[in-house]
Parts: C-alpha cells; sequence; structure tokens
C-alpha cells in the first residue's frame, strides 16, 4: 500500500516536472508532449465506442473536427467572436455528442465492416463540409483553415505567454500542459467509472451478443446512441483544446488518416483497457516523433548522407510494429483483464 | 357479450402472426396459445418457421398480427421491455457473452432489477439447479463446453425471474447425453411453475417433455393436439419421428 502511494507520487512529480524537463531540449517537444494527450482524449473517446460497444468507427476524427472548428468559429477574427473558454469547450463537446448521435442513429442496424464503411463516409463528409462552406456564405474559410484563433484565457491568466513563477519560467505550452494534465485526469476517472458501471456493462453486452443483450432487458437502441454521443463529446473536447493551442484549424487536420492513427492507438495499446489505451497512444504519438528527430542525423552520420526520406522510414516502422504487435499479442500490448484470461484459459485448454 | 374482464386470458397467445423477411414469407399466418403453467412445443423440420416465429414473440424482429401476453400487446413493445413483464428468451445458438465470466453472464440476466437481495437469492438458486456452473462461476463463457453454454443461457434467463420462458433449439448442436441433461433442466424449472413454450427440430424429445404441441410446416401451423396423440399420429410418425 506504501509503495503504491510512493509510486504514485513519483509518476505525479514526473510528469509535473516533464515540460521543465523538455523546454531545456526545446519546445517543441512541450508541444508533442500535449498533442499526445490530446491523442489520448481520442483513444479514450473512441475506445468507448469500439473497445467498449464494439462498433467500429472509421470517422471518429469528424468528431475533433467539430470540437475544433466550435472553438475557432468562436473565439477569432473570423466572425469576430471572442467568446470565453467555459462557453466553447462544453460547446464544442455538446456539438460533438449531436453528431454523434447523428452519425449514430442511422446505423443502429449496421455491423462491423458495414458499420466501418458508414462511418468512414461520415469522416470524410464532415473534412469536406469543412473545406467547401466557403461559398457563398463564408463560414469555414475552406481549405485556407481558420487563424489568430483566441487562445485558451482563464480570467486575466494568458496561455499563450510566457510566466515566471519563482524564478521558473513557464511558457505558454508548458502551461497548456498542466490544463492538459488536469482535463486528462478528469477525463481518466470519467472513463474508469464507466467501465465498471451499469452503462459499461451494457456496452460489453452488446459487443459481446446483441440479441442477448436485448433478451436480458438492455435497450440497444439507446445504449449504443450514447456510446457514439459520449465517444464523440472526448473527441469534441480534445478539438477545442487544439484549436485553443495551434491558433489554427484547417481541413486537412482532419483526414482518414488521423481516424486510423486513432484506432492503431487502441488496437496496439489493449482495446478496452483505459490503461493500455493510454499506453498506445503514448507510444504511437512519441515514437514517431523522436523517428522525426533521429533518423536524419543519424543517416548522415552513419552513410554521409541521406538515404530513406524520414517520413518514408516512419511509416515503414510504424507499419511493421503494428505487424507484430498483432502476430504475438494480438489483445495489444497492454489487454483488457477479460482478453488476458481468454488467452490463457485457450492455452491452458489445449495443453489439458 | 365478451367484455375484456370478463374473458378468460392465456398466458401467451399468438393471432395470425405473420413474418416476412423482403418479400418472402417465413410464418404465413400462425395462431397459438400457452395457458399458464404449461409446456407446449412447437415442432417442424429446418426452415419450417419455428425459429422466425418465436424471434416475433420475443420482438427480435417485426411481424403482423395479434401477440398477447395477459392482457397487454406484446407486438407493440420492444423487445427490452419483455424481460420486465416476466417473458425470458433462451436465443438460438446460446448467444453467450463469450468474453464475460460465468458469474458475469448471470449478473447481467438481473439488468434489469435492482432488488439485491432477491438477485443474491435466485444466484443462489441457479447455482442450485445448474451446480456446473458454480463450479465454473469465474471461467470465461466462452471456454465452456456446448451443454455448458445452454446451461448458461437458461440460468441466464432464470436470473431475470420470468414466469414464461421462451426456448429456441435447445438441443442445437449437442451431443446426445448433454441434450438430456439439458431437457432434465427445462423440466425442473417446468416444475417450479415457469410456463415453457420450447422450439425445437428433436420432435420426439420435444413431444416426450412437452404436454401439447404444434407442428409447423413451410410458415403454416398444420397440426396443434396433446404431446400423446401427436406421438400416435402417422403423419407425424413419417415426417418427424423417423417411423
Amino acid at each position: 500500500m506504501k509503495r503504491q502511494t510512493l509510486g504514485l507520487a513519483i509518476v505525479a512529480l514526473a510528469l509535473l516536472a516533464l515540460p521543465l524537463v523538455l523546454t531545456q531540449i526545446g519546445t517543441a517537444w512541450v508541444r508533442i508532449a500535449n498533442l499526445a494527450i490530446l491523442f489520448i482524449f481520442l483513444s479514450l473517446g473512441l475506445n468507448i465506442v469500439v473497445g467498449m460497444a464494439g462498433l467500429l468507427d472509421l470517422g471518429y476524427v469528424a468528431f475533433y473536427a467539430v470540437g475544433a472548428y466550435t472553438w475557432a468559429l468562436l473565439a477569432s477574427p473570423h466572425f469576430d467572436l471572442h467568446l470565453p473558454f467555459w462557453v466553447i469547450l462544453p460547446l464544442g463537446a455538446l456539438f460533438a455528442c449531436i453528431a454523434g448521435a447523428v452519425l449514430g442513429a442511422p446505423t443502429l442496424r449496421l455491423r462491423g465492416d458495414y458499420l466501418a464503411i458508414v462511418t468512414l463516409g461520415f469522416g470524410e463528409i464532415v473534412r469536406i463540409f469543412m473545406n467547401n462552406l466557403s461559398a457563398p456564405f463564408n463560414i469555414t474559410n475552406g481549405p485556407k483553415g481558420i487563424t489568430r484563433i483566441d487562445g485558451m484565457r482563464i480570467g486575466d491568466f494568458n496561455f499563450t505567454q510566457t510566466d515566471t513563477l519563482l524564478g521558473i519560467a513557464f511558457t505558454g505550452p508548458a502551461k497548456y500542459y498542466y490544463l492538459l494534465l488536469l482535463l486528462l485526469l478528469g477525463v481518466i476517472v470519467v472513463n474508469l467509472r464507466l467501465q465498471n458501471s451499469r452503462i459499461g456493462r451494457a456496452w460489453v453486452a452488446i459487443r459481446e451478443d446483441e440479441i442477448a443483450a436485448k433478451a436480458v432487458g438492455i435497450n440497444t437502441r439507446n445504449v449504443k446512441l450514447l456510446a457514439f454521443a459520449m465517444g464523440a463529446s472526448f473527441g469534441g473536447i480534445a478539438g477545442g483544446m487544439f484549436a485553443a493551442m495551434q491558433g489554427f484549424v484547417s481541413p486537412e487536420s482532419f483526414v482518414l488518416n488521423e481516424s486510423i492513427m486513432i484506432l492503431a492507438m487502441i488496437v496496439l495499446g489493449g482495446m478496452g483497457n483505459v490503461w493500455g489505451v493510454i499506453a498506445g497512444a503514448l507510444l504511437l504519438s512519441f515514437v514517431p516523433e523522436f523517428l522525426r528527430y533521429s533518423v536524419e542525423p543519424l543517416q548522415r552520420a552513419v552513410f554521409g548522407r541521406m538515404l530513406i526520406d524520414p517520413e518514408v522510414l516512419r511509416m515503414l516502422l510504424f507499419g511493421i510494429a503494428l505487424v507484430l504487435t498483432m502476430r504475438f499479442r494480438p489483445a495489444g500490448l497492454w489487454p483488457e483483464k477479460r482478453h488476458q484470461r481468454e488467452m490463457s484459459q485457450a492455452l491452458e485448454g489445449t495443453g489439458a | 357479450m365478451n367484455t375484456p374482464q370478463e374473458r378468460k386470458f392465456a398466458l401467451l397467445e399468438a393471432v395470425d402472426l405473420e413474418v416476412h423477411y423482403g418479400g418472402i414469407a417465413a410464418v404465413k399466418g400462425v395462431s397459438f396459445a400457452v395457458e399458464e403453467g404449461e409446456m407446449v412445443c412447437l415442432i417442424g423440420a429446418n426452415g419450417a418457421g419455428k425459429t422466425s416465429t418465436l424471434k416475433a414473440l420475443a420482438r427480435m424482429i417485426p411481424s403482423r398480427g395479434e401477440i398477447r401476453y395477459k392482457t397487454e400487446r406484446l407486438d407493440r413493445l420492444p423487445s427490452h421491455a419483455l424481460i420486465k413483464m416476466g417473458l425470458a428468451l433462451v436465443p438460438e445458438g446460446r448467444g453467450i457473452f463469450a468474453r464475460l465470466t460465468v458469474a458475469e453472464n448471470l449478473a447481467m440476466g438481473a439488468y434489469h432489477r435492482s432488488d439485491k437481495a432477491g438477485i443474491a437469492a435466485d444466484l443462489e438458486h441457479v447455482y442450485g439447479l445448474l451446480p456446473r456452473l458454480k463450479e465454473r462461476a469465474e471461467q470465461l463463457a466462452g471456454t465452456l463446453s456446448g451443454g455448458e453454454q445452454q446451461m448458461l443461457a437458461i440460468g441466464r434467463a432464470l436470473m431475470g425471474r420470468p414466469k414464461l420462458l421462451l426456448l429456441d433449439e435447445p438441443s442445437m448442436g449437442l451431443a446426445p447425453l448433454m441434450v438430456e441433461k439439458v431437457f432434465e433442466v427445462i423440466r425442473a424449472v417446468a416444475a417450479e411453475g415457469v410456463t415453457i413454450f420450447l422450439v425445437e427440430q428433436n420432435a420426439r424429445l420435444a413431444l416426450h417433455t412437452c404436454s401439447r404441441g404444434y407442428v409447423m410446416e413451410s410458415g403454416k401451423i398444420t397440426l396443434a393436439d396433446s404431446s400423446a396423440r401427436l406421438l400416435a399420429d402417422p403423419r407425424v410418425r413419417a415426417a418427424y419421428l423417423g417411423e
């Protein structure tokens, strides 16, 4: 018990010190850490839909886009609106939630590959809308995107400038980091509670057998809609924070690749398990960035020139890593407990 | 005159029930009734429309015609409302939650209930009836044998404390010895006062278990009688008992 507390304290301290250390290496790394946390938000949201309720959603990035554009449109010179964060962030979550229900309602009878195709289409539709809603009325400013978006600001505390506290300089990204860490704590608590709740059990029941779920009295329609809506709202919050941090959004940030990446994070980490999903999101956020910064100097040092473009190598290594994981740890790096049990019981079964 | 108050209602009654898949009629206007405390079976060949009939009763698929449970019109209710009224389905092919444990599966059977003491008592009761489930309480349901999975599906339905149990082909895919065990459990459940409506391809076993039976052929009920008379009927003997 005591050791656990100590371990937790060390992790907490490390997380709190992280941006100060990263700032020494380069502010870019603090930004990368912030994006990693956003990807944890997104993976945990998608995990509700795919991991718990078993509904394969390939258009999840659409909800991220809805959240981001909500912030961008309501807090930028584009419409000359500058609403405070406590209005836009919940509003972004709400709009994403509604978008989730809009996607969920017509797809209630679909499962597996069919659902995957429809959700994929939905994700693309949202992106194309953002791309084209510039005429006859300029709503989204089309492919040029929206610039000079307001940053996060709580009262007089501005997240875009550097502040000095006790002789330590806290840059903008570092301040965002602490805010995101706080939000993340909330998101994790909500997810852990959901996992063991009545509604969480209903999601798992639907994933396992829909007819049986109906037979035990689960209103599968409402419960599925709730999975879509709740999962989407996490995406909406992440989107809002993304817009605030970057100060710029355009449809390019919300392509299909992003949806696939988020799905890969939860599959790699361990579908259904909150900690596995977090591990997957961290791994797939940091390793590619690390490669981006290391591959080029390494090649120059060894070969004296660039042989392979880092971007190409990154995708290659990423693909190999996914294939190897699926080959040797098919339930993910850190699987849901019941997955683990299933595997070990299957092994016992063959041994007996 | 027959006013609703005076009329005696069966526990379950279907009138002119029809099921269509696209343009194809699988069930073409069948009518039957099950009285409280009875064990009734619906037998017939593969593709006769038995499972479609049962799925329509459980509101898993859309249908035409009237379905009444006591005085309530079931055909106007969604499937998830039935268990609260005391009507439980044991789905075809067992339909258990494979990646939940046996105990979790049974707990899901009481999903609509909140009386903790009652649920705990019913769990003990189910474990008493099906001791194998207690032995395997912490095992994942998907790792059970076929017969054990069928027992689990029945146990889970009992956790809803049903008055009427709808069973869809409980013998399907099971070894003969296991089939016998499953039917012993069904008889034990009936002996406790639960009404049973059984859909079964194994006509001999179904008729020997139930007191009454309906015979279904290409979407229609062609015979309805007591089990003894159906067992003696030359048409049934020729078509379903292999004699």
